[in-house]
């Protein structure tokens, strides 16, 4: 808004709704509101103790003071952009359906090697939400007249396709409440994120990896869900040879191939440490 | 003229009686910054309620704006004006004759041809700056855009040599490196940086009649108020400039910018104040910026080290109408030995922003591969990098032959190995591991100029006792009002707390303000010169006053120290005497110019650099672990504040060497990077073990106090030593800076 990216008419001030527990399921997971902040997650013993990968993911994103004002919700909602969409003299499909793609033809290289379309290149920049991802988090939704969803966190967020300006399934007038984790899945849970500092920057590459479920950052539109890799360890192939079943999917355009090598190796590297690619 | 041989005499700095000359004493303007009570040039109270101006800017790199309509912003709530090429009021040529070496044309804000992406096209004046912004979003210019040269490396073709500037050649290089029986040949690329300074451009005017005051962030005073002045076409005399706080400058703010002239222009039509400042994507692609620098060093070397021939050639980039040479191998004619020389610079001319000073210009980027050269020599030759150096250490200028006023590189160099632990270096790299990450040391030297230019100050002591330096000088961050404060109450032997200094008036004695590092000498000795004059004019009050127990003494005699003047045991206060024998206060001024010999020495400071980084081979990450810094610099004013202008210069070499860098788009000529999310300089977690310390050194060739700058100094050569860690680390030697992990990546195994 203070590029004038986004002129909304009118704000809905939602900051007094009581949305900002987190409270244990009966199913042995955890209820985050919506309201809850990254930091106050972060935190929470019970978070750091039985899903370790999102405490990571959430510490390992933006700088303490945006982690104390950013909430759950709002942190799965940010805009999937690049460079472009803030500049508003270039075209942007998301800033203008139909408007054309600055990125494609630019140089910025924090694009997408999944799922990219000729409207937008653009990835994702959450941390937690791929550790989300990889814990088949789910997310309950709202809407005006009171009717109330559950969307899995792998269908929650889109593909650009033609029409990148729509970036999740949340219906006009209807909001997030709450994020749920399950039980946490059994293994090793980790988080890593590959950066051009050590902090206060988006990531090049990162993975999830929670029990055999594993998640990848800064690859796509949306957090990226491994399926290929996931299926190929349950098969029994060596962490390398899962990342690269994974990448054989991935379409580099030339200014970021540099995602291939850093993804098989970082992948590999995160499989091995919670022992997803032991045979067992 | 004075001689630099007058400098060597003691002085009451050298005496340093009090010892306040090299304390750590804190900030003079701390608590004001801390309590958000300093008033930075935007936030300035003006003398009425005031108008805010907001800038458009242009989407095109090259052209004509063609049209613009504006009736629809003139229209919006609370407009006041909105200006375009075809109506803004008429602006003198300005630049070329005031600062010739102005990066900033003669063109006048607004201008109707297009020079650059981001140029300012438009401008609006409203009640709020919410009008303001809101309005600037409804004038729609049509353009007439023309073909643009945009990228350095497709237009090298057109690299000519900086008009008045000749290669320099000792000897016969050319042959010398031909039978060289060791030979280095490498290409060192350094990115285009932004300045990226915390405060931006802004200014805050108003007019009284014929003359106008303006608040603004500028580090030369002087240099502003002439410029507006030859802008607004009116005499100096009715500029007033103003620059209390600044919120860093680092070069990027030794000119004024479109806020300067638009502020002044909108509060004389409107007849209100003021107000403009830069967004943080205006500073990006409306100020200025490092150019980005390809230099080939040749290196010819016998067996045992020694350098036969030596070659740092540069290719940069400035804007078309904006000559400037980022001088990246001036610093290497005077470092090492060597008796068949080349140095020189081509210029290519680009259709984006004006390229200009940035901390340290020069040396910045030409340490960045002289330095890694010396490392990969080094190995090529199997000595220690230091070793290497040392075998290069020349005993006189090695382009001039001059004496050095003082050279302390080896020290620099040996005392940091051993406090760094520079023995455990395995020279073979890629042999040591932690965990995951592959560990290296490394270090580069350090050279910066030191230069002392003209400039004065005012003194005055009240008949309280307070004693107020004035000064048309600048504090852009660096600790200039403390060290100022500490000369002015050394010299007069008075504690701190009885001293004011003013600063940032164009109605002050003038000072060229803050850049090259010259400014604590050069502001610094003008206000001893002015010390040491009010002490004359003090003890000739005392002496020839009957009521003073110094009455009839010799005025050579008197002393001050404790706040009192005196003359063997017989003493007074110095308030008492002021009071009694010059109740209005006593003012004078000095003032300090370049001694007539000072050229007959090489005169620069010094420093080496070490570096421990860790690499990760999964990601190509690298992390700083340790740096540690070595500094011959003169004598140190304030142990504090010169400590914080070291590190924060090898802040920013780590900086240089992992992160920092912009690009330009090929098809529209804009910066990638436009805020500090995207432009990444380091965060405090890349920064973890950082520390530097000085060598005792006064030079006394250098100016009456023997100080030196220390603003340049620790950002020269710190990159080359991280470069040369991350080889030591993993084995890639990576000459395109900076050394992001996509380029570590690509060269691991």
């Amino acid at each position: 808004m203070k590029l004038q990216i986004e002129q909304p008419t009118h704000l809905v001030d939602i900051s007094r709704l009581p949305l900002a527990e987190i409270e244990d399921t009966p199913e042995g997971g955890l209820r985050l509101g919506a309201m809850t902040t990254n930091s106050q997650v972060a935190a929470d013993p019970r978070v750091r103790a039985r899903y370790p990968v999102l405490a990571q993911a959430i510490l390992s994103g933006a700088s303490g003071q945006l982690r104390n004002k950013a909430t759950t919700a709002g942190n799965l909602l940010q805009r999937t952009r690049c460079a472009y969409f803030y500049d508003t003299t270039k075209p942007c499909n998301k800033r203008e359906p139909g408007a054309g793609c600055a990125a494609i033809g630019g140089i910025y290289a924090n694009t997408a090697i999944f799922g990219a379309s000729e409207a937008c290149v653009a990835t994702h920049p959450s941390d937690m939400a791929v550790a989300l991802s990889a814990l088949d988090a789910k997310i309950e939704t709202e809407s005006g007249a009171g009717e109330a969803r559950v969307l899995a966190m792998d269908g929650f967020h889109r593909l650009p396709g033609d029409t990148p300006h729509i970036e999740t399934e949340l219906r006009p007038a209807e909001m997030i409440t709450a994020v749920v984790l399950p039980p946490p899945p059994p293994g090793g849970q980790i988080y890593r994120k590959a950066r051009e500092r050590a902090s206060y920057a988006f990531a090049i590459g990162s993975v999830a990896v929670a029990g055999g479920k594993v998640a990848l950052g800064a690859v796509a539109h949306k957090p990226w869900r491994a399926e290929a890799a996931e299926l190929a360890l349950e098969q029994g192939a060596s962490p390398a040879e899962a990342m690269a079943a994974e990448l054989k999917g991935a379409r580099p355009d030339g200014h970021n191939d540099f995602k291939l090598k850093l993804m098989t190796r970082l992948g590999a590297a995160c499989l091995t440490t919670t022992g997803a690619g032991d045979d067992q | 003229m004075s001689s630099v041989k007058d400098w060597a005499a003691p002085t009451p700095i050298s005496e340093n009686r009090s010892g306040l000359i090299g304390k750590g004493v804190d900030r003079y303007e701390g608590r004001l910054k801390v309590t958000g009570s300093a008033p930075f040039a935007y936030e300035v109270e003006a003398p009425s309620p005031p108008a805010y101006g907001v800038l458009i800017a242009s989407p095109i790199a090259k052209g004509l704006v063609a049209s613009a309509d504006i009736s629809a912003a003139q229209a919006a709530p609370g407009v006041r004006l909105v200006w375009t090429p075809h109506n803004v009021p008429a602006q003198g040529e300005r630049g070329a004759k005031i600062n010739p070496r102005s990066q900033r044309g003669a063109n006048p804000a607004l201008a109707a041809r297009i020079e650059h992406f981001g140029q300012h096209v438009g401008f609006v004046v409203a009640d709020t700056l919410e009008n303001a912004k809101a309005a600037a979003a409804l004038v729609r210019f049509e353009y007439a855009a023309e073909p643009a040269d945009l990228i350095f490396e497709d237009n090298f073709a057109k690299a000519d040599q900086p008009e008045g500037e000749e290669d320099v050649r000792v000897g016969d290089f050319e042959a010398a490196f031909a039978g060289a029986p060791v030979r280095l040949d490498e290409t060192y690329v350094s990115p285009l940086q932004n300045h990226a300074q915390m405060e931006p451009c802004a200014t805050t005017a108003w007019w009284d009649g014929d003359n106008v005051t303006v608040h603004t962030s500028i580090q030369m005073v002087k240099g502003g108020q002439h410029t507006l002045a030859e802008t607004l076409m009116i005499p100096s005399t009715q500029v007033r400039l103003l620059t209390r706080y600044i919120g860093g400058g680092f070069g990027g703010k030794g000119q004024s910018y479109d806020d300067l002239t638009l502020a002044a222009l909108a509060a004389r039509e409107l007849g209100q104040p003021v107000k403009v400042a830069y967004t943080r994507q205006q500073m990006f692609q409306a100020t200025i910026h490092r150019p980005a620098v390809h230099m080939r060093v040749r290196l010819g070397a016998q067996a045992d080290g020694r350098l036969d021939a030596f070659a740092l050639e540069a290719v940069t980039h400035c804007r078309r109408e904006a000559p400037f040479t980022e001088h990246a191998a001036n610093f290497a004619r005077s470092l090492y030995a060597a008796p068949n020389r080349l140095t020189g610079h081509r210029l290519v001319k680009l259709d984006i922003p004006a390229a200009g000073a940035m901390r340290a210009p020069g040396e910045a980027s030409g340490m960045l591969s002289l330095e890694c050269a010396m490392d990969e020599l080094a190995e090529q030759l199997g000595l220690d990098p230091i070793e290497l150096r040392l075998r290069n250490e020349p005993d006189t200028d090695p382009e001039t032959g001059k004496p050095f006023s003082t050279r302390q590189l080896v020290r620099c160099m040996t005392e940091g190995a051993q406090r760094f632990g520079w023995d455990r270096r395995n020279p073979k790299p890629g042999q040591v591991r932690d965990g995951r990450w592959l560990v290296g040391l490394g270090m580069a030297a350090a050279i910066r100029g030191n230069f002392l230019l003209p400039a004065k100050a005012g003194v005055r002591i009240d008949a309280d006792g307070t004693i107020t330096l004035r000064q048309g000088m600048t504090d852009i961050g660096t600790g200039t009002y403390t060290i100022l404060a500490q000369i002015t109450a050394e010299t007069l032997g008075v504690p701190l707390a009885q001293v004011k200094v003013e600063l940032g008036d164009s109605d002050f004695p003038p000072a060229p303000g803050s850049g090259g590092q010259f400014g604590a000498a050069t502001a610094g000795s003008a206000a001893f010169a002015a010390g040491m004059n009010l002490r004359k004019a003090l003890a000739e009050l005392a002496t020839g006053d009957p009521n003073s127990p110094l009455y009839g003494d010799d005025p050579e005699l008197v002393t001050f120290g404790g706040g009192n003047i005196a003359v063997d045991n017989r003493a007074e206060p110095l308030e008492r005497l002021v009071v009694r024998a010059a109740p209005e206060g006593v003012y004078v001024e000095g003032s300090i110019t370049p001694a007539a010999d000072a050229r007959d020495y090489s005169q620069h400071t010094y420093g080496a650099h070490f570096a421990e980084v860790g690499v990760d081979p999964d990601t190509g990450e690298v992390r700083l672990r340790r740096m540690f810094g070595v500094f011959a610099a003169g004598r140190i004013l304030n142990a504090k504040t010169a400590m914080s202008q070291i590190t924060g210069g090898m802040i920013w070499g780590v900086g240089t060497a992992l992160h920092e860098y912009n690009e330009v788009d090929p098809r529209y000529g804009s910066f990638i990077a436009q805020d500090l999310a995207g432009y990444h300089v380091p965060a405090h977690a890349d920064i973890v073990d950082l520390s530097a310390m000085f060598l005792d050194e006064v030079d006394d060739k250098a100016n009456p106090m023997g100080i030196k700058g220390v603003g340049e100094l620790g950002i020269a050569g710190a990159g080359a030593a991280i470069a040369n860690a991350v080889y030591n680390a993993c084995g890639a030697r990576i000459r395109d800076y900076p050394l992001t992990p996509e380029k570590v990546l690509a060269a691991l195994p």
